[in-house]
């Protein structure tokens, strides 16, 4: 089915939410459009993860209406793929990624698991979507933190989604898989010709490939071009504090004083704002 | 052996409960909820000794302490999870109470090794119809939720965003988990549920890669530690739940040195 030409794939209005008292969400309206690849990036804690939770449904706004492929969001849409930001933690057991792709497989139904044609070809589909066909038969514990990003990217394609959350698909993979999953998340969004929410700490990795950025912070958010948004007094105010951009030999640094901003602990040190 | 009443009690009873003990088993361990198996049959030991107290059926008390239990967990859901000491405490708190409950019904004395250890050369023919009928319950229910379990098993945020139910399927699992609790300990006794419950189905786990044949596989190691150990302790008149933790224990050590070999 196809959406009405102009139906934003997420559009946003008026939205306020608050978690534990403090607002993630004040006030913000947007529209993402379909077909868009958008960097949904934003310091820790700023809503990153909450507002692709929101989009699915289970977060409600305290305030506004947020729409999903022209429709009120609601849990259980099919049209919507995800792709958790905490990792499962497979306990020492040997199920393969066919098996653990096959049980997102129309899993909501009630039921004996199923084994049948159906699934088995739907498995297939998706793992050959992301190129992962040869991991079937290889079990989730013992796959790279690369090649079990592509059996969980595949997991979140069941279904034919049309809308695809991806909530920090970078985390803990080193720059040669961070790579790897940006350029394989961007062919597939291509070739189905899907929208795409990505999340990440840090732009630079995700520069070649994004439409649009949506920054998160303070509350508020930007959306709009590289260009648009990361700049010093956009992300002034996301921030609430004297920001910098620094561009230098095609990467962008964010830089808080003299310190460089929006990485997670994982880069802590000097070293970070000389890489070149 | 088979000439004997009691021997026929104790296979029907032990292949009941060790088919039920491998399926549950089996989502416990992809579920890392090995640990509830435990804390509920140390509960359901205060409900055995309380229930003789007041001159009910061990089982019934059990049973009526481990679902209750059981239920409570779920409720509690994540906040218990990391809870190590509160829960070590009730567990502590459990047995106890239990030890009690046998000091103010001194003739129950005996009883209290068949509770903590199992014995399964006394179980009577209505406790086998009993045991028939949770078996069957339990593994219906499971029957009905099995899918959707599954999936919010292995992708508990993907499951919600699907619209499963995930906290309620887990309460119906923690309450199928309690009396399948409940029955393995008439077999194997309170202290030693782990072994029927979460050694066949590590073991398979650990062997094989498919949902459907692990689950076959946890339920037929089960079954065959329990009538193994049951016949070797005919014959050699040790404890037949010392030969069953036997069995398990060197199913699960050569289920791990076969993957690694
Ligand atoms: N369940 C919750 N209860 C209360 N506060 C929450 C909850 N989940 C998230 N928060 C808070 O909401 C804010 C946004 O969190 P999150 O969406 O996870 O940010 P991000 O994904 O960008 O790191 C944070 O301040 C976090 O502490
Ligand atoms: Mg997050």
């Amino acid at each position: 089915m196809m959406d009405a030409p102009g139906t934003p794939a997420v559009a946003l209005r008026d939205v306020t939410l608050r978690l534990g008292g403090r607002p993630v969400l004040d006030a913000v309206t947007l529209a993402i459009g379909a077909c868009e690849f958008v960097g949904v990036l934003g310091p820790n804690g700023a809503g990153k993860t909450t507002l692709m939770r929101t989009i699915l449904g289970l977060v409600q706004p305290e305030r506004g209406t947020v729409q999903v492929l022209g429709r009120a969001a609601a849990r259980g849409n099919p049209a919507v793929g995800y792709m958790p930001q905490s990792r499962v933690a497979l306990p020492t057991t040997r199920l393969t990624g066919q098996q653990m792709v096959a049980a997102t497989v129309r899993g909501e139904r009630l039921g004996l698991p199923s084994a049948g044609h159906a699934t088995r070809a739907e498995v297939d589909r998706v793992l050959g979507l992301v190129d992962a066909r040869a991991l079937a038969r290889r079990p989730m514990a013992e796959m790279s933190g690369g090649e079990r990003q592509r059996v969980l990217l595949a997991q979140a394609l069941v279904g034919r989604p049309r809308l695809l959350l991806l909530d920090e698909p970078l985390i803990s993979l080193d720059p040669h898989h961070q790579h790897d999953v940006i350029a394989l998340v961007r062919h597939v969004q291509l070739s189905l010709g899907i929208t795409v929410l990505f999340s990440a700490h840090e732009l630079n990795p995700l520069l070649g490939v994004l439409d649009r950025v949506l920054y998160l912070g303070g509350g508020r958010a930007a959306l709009g071009t590289v260009d648009e948004v990361i700049t010093g007094p956009v992300l002034s105010r996301l921030y609430g504090a004297e920001i910098d951009v620094v561009r230098l030999h095609g990467r962008i640094f964010v830089m808080a004083g003299r310190q460089e901003v929006a990485h997670c602990s994982h880069h802590a040190g000097a070293s970070d704002d000389v890489r070149v | 052996m088979f000439a004997y009443d009691f021997m026929q009690n104790a296979f029907a009873a032990a292949g009941i409960v060790a088919v039920l003990a491998g399926v549950v088993g089996y989502f416990m361990v992809l579920r890392g909820q090995t640990f509830a198996g435990h804390a509920l049959s140390h509960v359901g030991f205060t409900g055995a000794t309380g229930a003789v107290l007041v001159g009910l059926s061990p089982l019934a008390g059990m049973m009526g302490m481990t679902v209750a239990a059981g239920v409570a967990m779920g409720m509690l859901g994540e906040r218990l999870a990391h809870r190590d000491v509160a829960i070590g405490i009730v567990l502590s708190l459990s047995l106890g109470f239990g030890l009690l409950f046998l000091h103010f019904y001194t003739a129950f004395a005996t009883q209290a090794t068949a509770l903590l250890f199992g014995n399964v050369l006394a179980v009577d023919a209505a406790t086998v119809w009993t045991l028939l009928a949770v078996g069957i319950l339990c593994l219906g229910a499971l029957g009905v939720i099995m899918r959707p379990l599954l999936f919010a098993s292995l992708q508990p945020e993907l499951a919600e965003a699907r619209g499963v139910p995930v906290r309620g399927f887990g309460m119906i699992f923690l309450a199928v988990v309690a009396l399948a609790t409940a029955a393995c300990a008439q077999i194997v006794g309170v202290l030693l549920v782990f072994t029927l419950m979460v050694g066949p189905a590590a073991a398979a786990l650990r062997v094989t890669g498919s949902v459907g044949r692990g689950l076959l596989l946890a339920a037929a190691l089960a079954l065959a530690e329990a009538w193994v150990g049951i016949a070797v302790a005919y014959v050699t008149d040790w404890p037949s739940s010392f030969w069953i933790t036997a069995l398990s224990g060197a199913a699960y050590l050569l289920a791990v040195a076969a993957v690694r070999g």
